[in-house]
């Protein structure tokens, strides 16, 4: 059992504690947050393969590392249109719902953050 | 000369270990949040700078020392600043007052 | 068992009790207090797992900066907290999901513990080629020498998003300026830290960007402190966010693709194929890309933090 198994594991752990986030939150932004512990799980396995490539004086394999860092600013990106999206959600119907039956209440004009 | 180095950056970790020990059983312990910041601020910039004195012989050359001195002084600016926000923010008047 | 598994067993074990804190607490604000924290231990995963490269890109846009942006979204959306504890599943689900979830984690831990031997890597075509691009951090090398079409393609998916993101102000706001006007208080720390910061923050921010090519480091991670450092100047109030629809900001904006994509067509006449560079050349054209590009994803990322244009002009 080496560091890399044992972040391996963790990783798996987190991508199933970021899936069942996901469906069991209500709130859109507590979803955008499990969403983003998934990926930080998908990464960790990336990580771990990335480990265990180590050769040619390398410390890892530093083609999945590319490929992670990659992954994290993307993962930002649609992070961050997701949380647009539900602000301004959040602004036309005074909800942050994603139910289509939610009653709709008065339009927000936030003045202040 | 190394041993006696390395014996050097041993304790000044761990004494810098048991202050970050100290500031967060102040954390938990602490009543309100005032308290609980007085804690954490003094606690760390101490274990903090513990640490990085204790690093100082294992650095690589003067440009590695320098760059663990601005360490400790950009953690202890942002720690300074972060504290003086929280405060101003939880006490009694407001933000505000 | 040695000390150092004993040590990476433990901070495995604390970055999981975070993330369960984080899934599990009630408030939204206090799960995003935790997501940051999570995404710093996580950091430190990366140190241990030698790769210092992803471990800066973790800190800085993975922790940092989404951080940014979940705190403000948190903040913003506190009146609907209420509402949605309403909405709450039911037992049955949250078990069915529970299960469902194990499922899937006991799967790819089983893809961990049962490993290819010998593991598939491909370091040594990456080490064996790096004299010629003239770096000498491998990673930075598959950013911008062997995967470069990757890293383009990615530039491209952060304007996009940015378009997005700006396509939800509404008609009558288009081209204003993002986000609120935060005032300039008077006795702030806020404002001290951030006429202290900046000049320290763009200094770092370049150096890390000049020291990606041979240690660790690269045009993201260098961005994304120059980025943090305009979002410090104008949360302090001393500046503010242009206007969406100015021209500088846009020409800001498309300049390190457009470059990326330029030295990438002109492959095809000095080198044999697109994104190809000629022998002797390759680190210059790589500095040639990395500078517009620092300068754009810095733009994008502070630009997707501010939001959608909020006021008028």
């Amino acid at each position: 059992m080496s560091a890399a198994t044992v972040f391996g594991l963790c990783g798996a752990a987190l991508v199933g504690l970021g899936l069942y986030g996901l469906v069991v939150h209500s709130e859109p932004l507590r979803k955008i947050l499990a969403f983003n512990l998934l990926g930080g799980g998908v990464f960790l396995l990336f990580g771990v393969i990335a480990r265990r490539g180590a050769a040619a004086g390398l410390g890892g394999d530093p083609v999945p590392q590319a490929l992670i860092i990659t992954g994290i600013v993307v993962a930002f990106s649609a992070t961050a249109l997701a949380v647009a999206l539900v602000l301004r959600l959040f602004q036309e119907t005074g909800r942050a719902t994603l139910r289509s039956d939610a009653p709709v209440g008065a339009r927000v004009t936030d003045t202040d953050s | 000369m190394s041993l006696a180095l390395d014996i050097f950056t041993v304790v000044a970790i761990s004494v810098g270990a048991f202050f970050f020990l100290a500031g967060t059983v102040g954390l938990l312990r602490f009543p309100d949040a005032l308290t609980r910041l007085h804690a954490l601020t003094k606690a760390d910039n101490l274990g903090l700078g513990l640490v990085v004195l204790g690093l100082l012989p294992q650095a690589a050359g003067l440009p590695g020392a320098l760059k663990l001195v601005s360490i400790w002084l950009l953690a202890q600016l942002a720690g300074a600043t972060v504290a003086q926000l929280i405060a101003r923010a939880v006490r009694p008047g407001g933000p505000q007052a | 068992m040695t000390l150092a598994l004993a040590i990476d067993a433990g901070l495995a074990v604390l970055v999981l009790a975070v993330a369960t804190w984080t899934i599990a607490v009630r408030k939204t604000f206090a799960a995003v207090v935790g997501f940051v924290s999570y995404g710093l231990l996580l950091a430190l995963v990366w140190v241990r797992l030698l790769a210092v490269d992803v471990a800066l890109t973790e800190a800085a846009i993975g922790s940092g900066v989404t951080g940014v942006l979940l705190l403000a979204a948190a903040a913003r959306l506190r009146p609907t907290e209420k509402g949605a504890a309403a909405e709450q599943p039911g037992a049955a689900l949250c078990f069915v999901t529970a299960i469902l979830s194990a499922v899937v984690s006991a799967g790819l831990a089983a893809l961990v513990l049962l490993p290819t031997n010998p593991a598939p890597t491909l370091a040594q075509a990456a080490v064996a080629n790096l004299p010629a691009t003239g770096l000498g951090n491998s990673v930075t090398a598959v950013l911008l020498a062997y995967r470069a079409w990757d890293t383009l393609l990615e530039k491209v998916v952060l304007v996009l998003a940015l378009l997005g993101v700006w396509s939800l102000a509404p008609d009558a706001l288009w081209g204003g300026r993002p986000g609120p006007r935060y005032p300039a208080q008077r006795d702030g720390a806020l404002v001290f830290l951030a006429q202290l910061l900046p000049p320290v923050g763009i200094v770092v921010g370049i150096y890390m960007l000049w020291v990606g090519a041979n240690e660790p480091g690269g045009a993201f991670q260098g961005s994304t402190i120059l980025a943090a450092m305009w979002i410090l100047v104008v949360m302090a109030g001393l500046g503010d966010a242009p206007p969406v629809g100015r021209r500088w900001l846009r020409l800001v904006l498309v300049a390190g693709p457009m470059v990326f994509l330029a030295v990438g067509l002109s492959g095809f006449a000095i080198a044999e194929a697109f994104l190809a560079y000629p022998v002797g050349y390759a680190k210059p054209l790589i500095i040639l890309i990395e500078v517009p590009l620092t300068l754009s994803i810095a733009a994008t990322l502070g630009l997707l933090v501010a939001g959608p244009p909020e006021r008028a002009e």
